[in-house]
């Protein structure tokens, strides 16, 4: 492709199905040369597939690409590439060991047999001088924190040519600080009319932030399209779901101030590489109040999580629960009734092969009703227990029988928090519930956290998402490095000060 | 993770789903049986042999008479047991191939108290708790064995397939070398065994058949150990920590005790099998006591998928397999390491049958609902 600068984009009817599910159904698309357009929908909705047929990771059934108003033929990713169209992933695809220059000349289609690394320096060199932003060359991507890394992802496309860029859920693993800068990047290139760039993500923020242009999906169809200044929030939501019907919500009832109930002293544990991933972290969490942990993923959460799972040693410190010395034994999760939910919920708290009502016995299977004396299973009984709670959280299919590992995801969270939210619950760990759910299971899910709340239940949610602390949380916290970093209540929560906690190494 | 699991049977009537699985649990062996039957038949097709008439001798040396439908429960008997020593750990989620060395030691055990207690001979009832000690002896050492590599896997994170097959190498050494040695019968001199047993204290028939009780034993325990892995909380326990150790960890269960615990009914399941050689078959123990049924066992556990019930028949299966063996020899002039062949296709086969369990068309209703 010889042209440069930004490029236009159309696709028109494109449809895709897999096997009997139907992913796309005559979808079209019109994405003008520089400008940022945003691709909304909820999980399922088909966004992934719509971009991976258009840079031809999928075969699409039937639909056009018109790139710069000519119909083109991509074949895989290479050939998108050839034609000026990049896409950056949300897991990056860059060499941890190697620097960003090595990175940035392996990316390159006609690498030479031996490489002429100080003519290919002097390039780099002159790129990056024409780039408002830079990347030191010569670091090793391993030592680059998220934000950095994205860039460097989004520059090698751009040292490639790339004149139409995809990104897909670019902002997940960056801090609310790093997400504007890569934002206000990508903004500032596309006003220059270098580039195009469509953008898969579910952040309304975002969008009325720095798009020019919205489609939603929904459901493998396009449900609405228009330009961000004709569009609210609102508007934009009732695209996604279908409907205007208000999410689930449940008050905050005014806190009562119980004693505390889970407390966490000095606590320090390692990584199954032996680096150390809690370091001294303190917290308390009393009865109806929720604890919220922000923070960028990788900080310590899911070895925070783990130790009070029960799924890892910690190396230091004391958990006590209700003021006792707390050993994950099953008699103490019973009487303390301490429940959780981590996150992979089917990996970490479920087992795949078992069915969904054997699933949802698992804190109760060895005790009267649902076993004789302790002893002897009642299969019966517990599945009549399974059909109630399958109902009560519109499980589907709502087949006790199904094993789990058949059901989607977002049934898989919701079977798992039936099971945690029943029967005595008085502690609850609760690590991204939200994780992978569309719009109306998330407000759900987070309605009945703050009933469990409002009950009297100490919740310490942990979350990647500060929207959600920030909705859901009493008092909020930070996690950095191993350490808690930053402690408020949510009324005097400084917003600032929570970025820059989450940033910091 | 969310996107590439092959469903089990989705949104379709649950009936149908019902008999999807079970026509599933059931179609899959029998389709690998019969895959290596006829593997096993293009194999002495080479020979220049007639498969069909093979298959005749297959069918007649097995079942076809009273004579060798006892011989089959014979060579059976034991492979219940052994089976179970696989099913069992398996089902915890631990695959432990150390029949074999169980067996071993749970003979030796036996052979070691049985001439100490010969005393008991005498009278009847001495005699029957002499046997009933010479048999504890065997499932306590095979036991004790067994629950080496779950305590290693558990405490030490050491694997426990190798420490059970190392274990197993090492328990036929430690035959050997006593056998040969300081236990050795000075009457037996052409083959080094230890001294055996008073015949009044040989264990006797199963009423009605000429097979010995050990087959009686196995039958029970399959039972019970199915009722156990089925019915009661241990099992259900065991099931849990056996399809994601993380979930158990998480729901309090304790995962240690519960190893041990399989790997003990395990190794006592093998040590009676050791234990039941020497006290009905043999006599004493000798370097013969390590002729391949736990091994075997491994065989049967796959086959029967880790179920305790299915052990039953898949045990009478191979052991008739086992049992036509003579005849095979003799009627058609192959060589002994024949059968050796068609167990091995067995295995295979039913090990590639695993992959596809779940995948084929006939039992998918599509994708799950998203």
């Amino acid at each position: 492709m010889n042209a440069s600068g930004a490029a236009s984009l159309e696709v028109a009817a494109m449809s895709k199905r897999f096997g009997a599910n139907i992913a796309l159904a005559d979808v079209a698309m019109r994405v003008p040369a520089g400008t940022l357009h945003a691709l909304l929908g909820e999980n399922g909705a088909g966004k992934s597939t719509l971009v991976k047929c258009i840079i031809g990771s999928y075969r699409a059934d039937r639909g056009d690409v018109l790139l710069d108003g000519r119909e083109v033929v991509i074949n895989g990713p290479r050939a998108a590439r050839a034609l000026g169209l990049g896409m950056v992933y949300q897991h990056f695809t860059l060499v941890g060991g190697m620097t960003v220059a090595e990175n940035m000349v392996m990316a390159r289609p006609d690498i030479p047999a031996i490489v002429n690394w100080r003519a290919e320096r002097r390039a780099l060199e002159d790129f990056m001088a024409r780039m408002p932003f830079r990347v030191p060359l010569d670091r090793r991507v391993s030592t680059l924190a998220a934000g950095q890394k994205q860039k460097v992802e989004i520059l090698k496309l751009l040292y490639l040519g790339c004149r139409f860029l995809i990104l897909d859920e670019p902002t997940a693993v960056l801090t609310p600080t790093e997400a504007d800068e890569v934002l206000r990047f990508l903004r500032g290139l596309v006003a220059e009319n270098k580039l195009t760039v469509l953008m898969i993500t579910h952040k309304f923020r975002e969008v009325t932030a720095y798009a020019d242009a919205v489609t939603v999906l929904r459901r493998g169809k396009l449900a609405g399209a228009g330009a961000v200044r004709d569009l609210t929030p609102e508007t934009m939501a009732a695209m996604m779901v279908g409907t205007t019907l208000a999410p689930a919500r449940a008050d905050r009832e005014p806190a009562r101030g119980q004693p505390t109930r889970l407390a966490i002293q000095a606590l320090c544990a390692t990584r199954d590489d032996g680096l150390l991933a809690l370091r001294e972290v303190s917290l308390s969490v009393g009865g109806g109040e929720i604890v919220g942990i922000a923070g960028v993923s990788g900080n310590g959460q899911r070895e925070l999580v783990e130790v009070l799972a029960g799924q890892r040693r910690a190396a230091a410190g004391a958990i006590r629960i209700d003021d006792q010395p707390f050993r994950f034994t099953r008699a103490e999760i019973r009487r303390h009734g301490v429940r959780c939910l981590p996150e992979e919920p089917l990996a970490n708290a479920g087992v795949a092969r078992m069915t969904v009502a054997e699933n949802l016995a698992l804190r109760d299977f060895d005790a009267p009703p649902l076993a004789a004396r302790g002893i002897w299973l009642d299969r019966t009984a517990m599945r009549a227990a399974a059909r109630l709670r399958i109902a009560d959280y519109a499980i589907r299919p709502p087949d006790p029988d199904a094993p789990l590992g058949s059901l989607s995801g977002g049934n898989v969270q919701r079977a798992i928090l039936a099971r945690e939210l029943s029967g005595e619950v008085r502690v609850l760990i609760v690590a991204n519930p939200c994780f992978g759910l569309d719009f109306t299971a998330a407000a759900d899910i987070r309605a009945r956290l703050m009933q469990a709340r409002n009950h009297g239940v100490a919740v310490l949610l942990v979350s990647e998402d500060l929207d959600e602390i920030q909705e859901l949380a009493d008092r909020i916290l930070v996690m950095a490095g191993g350490r808690i970093a930053y402690e408020s209540s949510a009324a005097e929560a400084d917003l600032a000060a929570i970025g820059m906690a989450m940033a910091a190494h | 993770m969310l996107s590439f699991t092959l469903a089990l049977g989705a949104p379709t009537p649950t009936r149908r789903r019902w008999f999807g699985r079970l026509a599933e649990a059931w179609a899959l062996p029998l389709l690998a049986l019969t895959a290596a039957l006829v593997a096993f038949g293009a194999f002495i097709a080479a020979f220049g042999v007639n498969p069909l008439a093979a298959a005749a001798l297959i069918w007649r040396g097995a079942f076809g008479t009273w004579f060798s439908l006892q011989n089959t429960l014979q060579k059976a008997a034991p492979l219940l047991l052994t089976g179970l020593a696989m099913a069992l750990p398996a089902r915890a989620g631990l695959m432990i191939i150390g029949g074999e060395g169980a067996l071993v030691i749970g003979g030796l055990a036996c052979a070691v108290i049985g001439p100490a207690l010969a005393g008991f001979a005498d009278s009847a009832g001495g005699a029957l708790m002499a046997q009933t000690l010479m048999l504890a002896c065997g499932m306590a050492a095979g036991a004790l064995w067994l629950m080496i590599p779950g305590a290693l896997r558990h405490w030490r994170g050491v694997n426990e397939t190798i420490s059970s097959l190392l274990l197993n190498t090492i328990a036929i050494a430690v035959l050997n070398q006593l056998v040969e040695g300081p236990l050795r019968d000075p009457m037996s001199l052409n083959k080094p065994s230890t001294t055996p047993l008073s015949p009044a204290l040989m264990l006797g028939h199963v009423p009605g058949l000429s097979v010995h009780v050990g087959l009686a034993f196995g039958l029970i325990l399959c039972i019970g150990a199915g009722v156990l892995m089925q019915r009661t909380s241990f099992g259900f326990a065991t099931g849990i920590n056996g399809g994601n150790p993380r979930a158990a960890q998480m729901v309090g269960i304790d995962v240690g005790r519960l190893i041990l615990i399989a790997c003990a009914l395990a190794g006592a399941c093998a040590g009676l099998a050791g234990a039941t050689e020497v006290a009905a078959v043999q006599g004493s123990a000798t370097a013969s006591l390590a002729a391949g049924y736990g091994y075997s066992g491994i065989l049967v556990a796959f086959l029967a998928r880790h179920n305790p019930f299915a052990i039953i028949p898949v045990a009478v299966l191979l052991g008739g397999i086992a049992a036509s063996d003579g005849l095979l020899q003799r009627h058609l002039d192959l060589p002994d390491a024949t059968v050796a062949v068609l167990q091995g296709f067995v295995f295979i086969a039913v090990l590639a049958a695993e992959t596809f369990s779940g995948r084929l068309r006939l039992w998918r209703g599509g994708r799950r609902d998203g």
